[in-house]
């Protein structure tokens, strides 16, 4: 077991790990952080993706010590950015999900999407989401509401 | 048989419709306290009209959902239905699972369970009536504080008011006298013209709390001391554990204990992570199992499904003389269709909880379409009384028929792990990983459709269908329900029931006995029928030269919702003009689960891929709740449905799955997923079902799309590669 400090969702944060053990399990089992979701474990379906220095990873495939002094965002903590507050009502007033679990990913994808191309066309969004896997096919309202969520602080920032 | 028979049938429900007035039916629930067992004490003050609903002090209004949330919208659209007759916002109506308890039985089924796509329809005048006959409990209670007429009372928005004297007062502060009032023998409701709630676009009760990910599913359930399992299965159907050893595994930091189960063996651990290694630190070796000397080949099981085609089955419909009419027919065409296997995948992967008590009996917390076969199980399993035995559900991560298993697999398995390491006095969650889930069986069977057809006069004179394909009936508890004369109903549905008027038609079925564990998959027996009998009517109607379209309105003259669908969809998608270059059209459409479906996609080829570029849909599901959740299913569905047409399918070789996660096992992602358009067909007719209802027609109709766009005929799903060089 080792130590390793980070900062997560603002906060510093101090866990005692395996080396090795994915993010996603500190996360889930040891910080009880459990809006960030399991779906594959190899990377394949992005339902685990969190911001690590701003830029969207899978946290399955990302080894506890990769996180030592980094800094990180999840699910838990999107809002408190404008854009990922953006995505999350965009999110919920186009009733994007359906059962559910794979959406936090989702956000997390399109809030780091939406950092980097601010009004992203179709392509744009299919390239940029492509790694986020959703067995219910909610992609249609996904990318209407990655569309919203652009024009949103596209308003704001005016 | 409607819901409102089977209501009736059940004693729950006397119902009559009288002349000029609404519908109007009697109510017998018996106690006005919740029938269903509580955990919490029950709070005094607390109004419970019936086993659904509970009106607090404060206001607050929960609904117990006696359907399952797997993404469908359920708990939304049961809210809708009970807002109507309670006369709130839906909003305001907490949403809650329901317990394990037969006041929670579907009304389709008998039992406590989701799934065949009968939670709107089955539940919708118990619905109804459960938050009607509150309100008017709650205006009596009202009346009677006021010394007024109830009938110069009004309910709205959560407040009773006497406008005479100018009086208000809400639901909490009725709540307490509301209890001491005899529930309504017979309670008046809305006609459909008086809709405030029911039929408008309804934001979803579980949109916020999934986003943020709050909403707590099984896998997410955690308590004081969890371990977490994993268990290590056999790497063949029906296989057998031979030996293991678990020095390496118990070496694995966190490790707490390794145990055998009936299924293979568990590794328990501080965590995920820990079982996780621990199980791939186990030594172990297996046997085939019984049977199991030649190992399941998918190749050799299609040829050997093939050849079956080609004998006499178990006849499930047998119309005319179908011998006769092909013999005599100026023009036969024959072809074999074939659909693989396939798994349900969730996009949570399955999990339960097991918390074993001090009188023998558990708390499971897991997230199932099934309470009403999981926990008899259960209780069989553990020999003690039903109240011993208690669940908490949660949200469903997907469904598709999986968590709604016959045999209670994952429940009873994470029960055997539990009771195996009793040992270690701590709950117990039992996890499958994606690889667990994708090679664990349980699948759509894999079926083989022979179909030869015959052209008389220029009008198809014969079909004869032969299935072939495991029954999923077979050896379940619904094996007496299900199998009638050697047929299962749900290997033939969609295909003995085609209503195209053709005079000479037989179908036969044929269902082998094999070790794969099979089982219902989002739309049952309709995803393979559906298929072949779509694209054999194209086959046809280009044999014929005639129109697709064309050809099914003249087939379907006699069924309206089916032929109204199909002149929606082509209306829609524009099926009379002429399709861009290179661009091909395909339609189809199908009955099931009560609801009514037709498809129009356009496709294109790219160097043999396959791009379907806009889906068309027109649905009849009768009376609507929430048109919003509509259009999400039938999008959905049709994406489902392209993933089990495009790349998806479960191959064995080796008596193994060849199939391990999503690289192999390819669901559609966003690039590929093209933009579906949902009509919903406004219709006074029987409600039926909807999250089915959009999966059957879709793969025909891309096959037929590529087809139009110059490939060749595609008879075997996935397509995969067929296209390619």
């Amino acid at each position: 077991m080792a130590e390793y400090e980070f900062e997560l969702n603002g906060a510093a944060t101090q866990v005692t790990a395996e080396p090795g053990t994915p993010m996603l399990w500190v996360l889930r089992d040891t910080l009880g952080l459990t809006g960030t979701k399991y779906g594959c474990g190899r990377a394949l379906c992005g339902a685990c993706t969190i911001h690590l220095e701003g830029q969207a990873v899978r946290a399955c495939a990302l080894p506890v010590e990769f996180a030592q002094g980094k800094r990180l965002r999840t699910i838990e903590g999107l809002e408190d950015e404008r854009v990922g507050k953006a995505v999350v009502d965009a999110w919920i007033a186009g009733d994007v999900v359906q059962c559910g679990w794979c959406q936090p990913g989702q956000c997390m994808s399109a809030a780091a999407l939406l950092a980097e191309v601010p009004q992203p066309d179709d392509a744009a969004i299919d390239a940029g989401m492509a790694g986020n896997l959703c067995r219910c096919g909610a992609y249609p309202r996904i990318r209407r509401a990655i569309h919203r969520a652009a024009d949103a602080l596209a308003q704001e920032g005016k | 048989m409607s819901g409102v028979e089977n209501l009736s049938r059940r004693g729950f429900l006397k119902g009559s419709l009288l002349a000029g007035g609404g519908l109007i039916l009697g109510v017998s629930w018996g106690a006005r306290r919740a029938q269903a067992q509580d955990a919490e004490p029950e709070a005094p003050a607390v109004f419970q009209p019936n086993a659904f609903l509970r009106i607090a002090p404060s206001g607050e209004i929960t609904l117990l959902a006696k359907h399952d949330e797997m993404g469908q919208g359920i708990w939304t659209g049961l809210a809708i239905v009970v807002a109507e007759g309670l006369r709130v916002d839906p909003a305001t109506i907490r949403v809650l699972p329901a317990p394990a308890d037969p006041a929670f039985a579907n009304n389709a089924f008998g039992v406590q369970a989701t799934g065949g796509s009968t939670s709107t329809w089955s539940s919708y005048e118990q619905m109804r009536m459960a938050g009607a006959t509150a309100r008017v409990a709650l205006v009596t209670a009202a009346a009677t504080q006021w010394g007024v007429d109830a009938a110069d009372c009004e309910a709205t928005d959560g407040k009773v008011r006497h406008a005479a004297s100018d009086r208000v007062l809400g639901y909490g502060e009725l709540a307490q006298a509301a209890g001491d009032v005899q529930i309504a023998e017979r309670v008046e409701l809305r006609e459909r013209a008086q809709f405030e709630r029911i039929g408008k676009p309804t934001p979803r009760q579980d949109s916020a709390v999934k986003v943020r990910g709050q909403a707590l599913f099984s896998l997410d359930q955690r308590v004081e001391g969890m371990l977490t399992a994993l268990v290590a299965r056999p790497p063949t159907f029906g296989g057998k554990l031979a030996r293991f050893d678990a020095a390496e595994a118990k070496a694995i930091p966190g490790v707490k204990a390794v145990v055998e189960v009936p299924s293979g063996v568990a590794v328990i651990g501080d965590g995920y992570w820990s079982a996780f290694r621990g199980r791939a630190a186990l030594e172990l070796e297996w046997t085939p199992g019984e049977g199991g000397d030649a190992p399941l080949d998918s190749d050799a099981l299609r040829a050997h499904f093939e050849g079956l085609s080609q004998r006499p089955g178990n006849v499930a419909r047998d119309d005319g003389d179908v011998v006769a009419a092909l013999s005599a027919a100026e023009r036969t065409l024959e072809a074999v269709y074939e659909v693989p296997y396939q798994a349900h995948a969730p996009m949570e992967p399955l999990s339960c909880l097991v918390e074993l008590r001090a009188d023998g009996g558990a708390k499971l917390t897991t997230g199932t379409q099934f309470l009403g076969i999981d926990h008899p199980a259960v209780v069989g399993r553990l020999g003690v009384t039903p109240e011993q035995v208690e669940f908490q559900n949660s949200y469903l991560g997907g469904g598709f028929g999986r968590r709604a298993n016959p045999a209670s697999d994952f429940v009873l398995e994470a029960l055997e792990v539990a009771l195996a390491a009793k040992d270690l006095g701590a709950p117990i969650k039992t996890v499958w990983t994606r690889e667990d889930d994708l090679q664990g069986g349980w699948y759509r069977p894999l079926f083989v459709n022979r179909i030869v057809a015959g052209i008389q006069d220029g009008a198809i004179s014969a079909w004869h269908q032969r299935i072939v394909g495991q029954s999923i009936a077979r050896g379940t508890a619904f094996e007496g329900a299900m199998i009638k004369d050697g047929v299962d109903g749900t290997s033939v549905e969609g295909a003995a029931d085609m209503p195209h008027g053709i005079p000479n038609l037989k179908v036969e079925l044929h269902s082998p006995v094999l070790r794969v564990p099979v089982q219902w998959w989002r739309s049952v027996g309709h995803s393979n029928t559906a298929f072949a009998k779509e694209s054999m009517l194209d086959e046809l109607a280009e044999a014929l030269g005639q129109d697709p379209y064309a050809l099914r309105m003249q087939l379907l003259e006699e069924h309206p919702r089916l032929q109204r669908v199909l002149r929606v969809a082509a209306e829609a998608a524009g099926w009379d003009t002429e399709p861009a270059e290179g661009m091909g059209r395909g339609i189809s459409v199908h009955e099931s689960f009560k609801g009514f479906a037709a498809h129009v996609v356009e496709a294109t080829l790219e160097d043999g891929v396959p791009r379907i570029r806009r889906v068309v849909v027109a649905i009849d599901c009768g009376l609507v709740i929430n048109p919003d959740q509509v259009e999400a299913q039938l999008q959905g569905a049709a994406i489902f449905a392209l993933s089990a047409t495009l790349g998806q399918g479960i191959t064995l070789k080796d008596g193994r799955v060849e199939q391990s996660n999503f690289h192999d096992y390819p669901l559609v992602r966003i690039h590929e997923a093209p933009a579906v358009e949902v009509h919903i067909v406004e219709s006074e007719e029987p409600m039926g079902g909807i999250g089915e209802v959009g999966v059957p027609g879709v793969a025909s109709a891309v096959c037929s799309a590529l087809r139009a766009a110059g490939a060749p005929r595609i008879r075997r799903l996935p397509i995969g590669t067929q296209l390619q060089g």
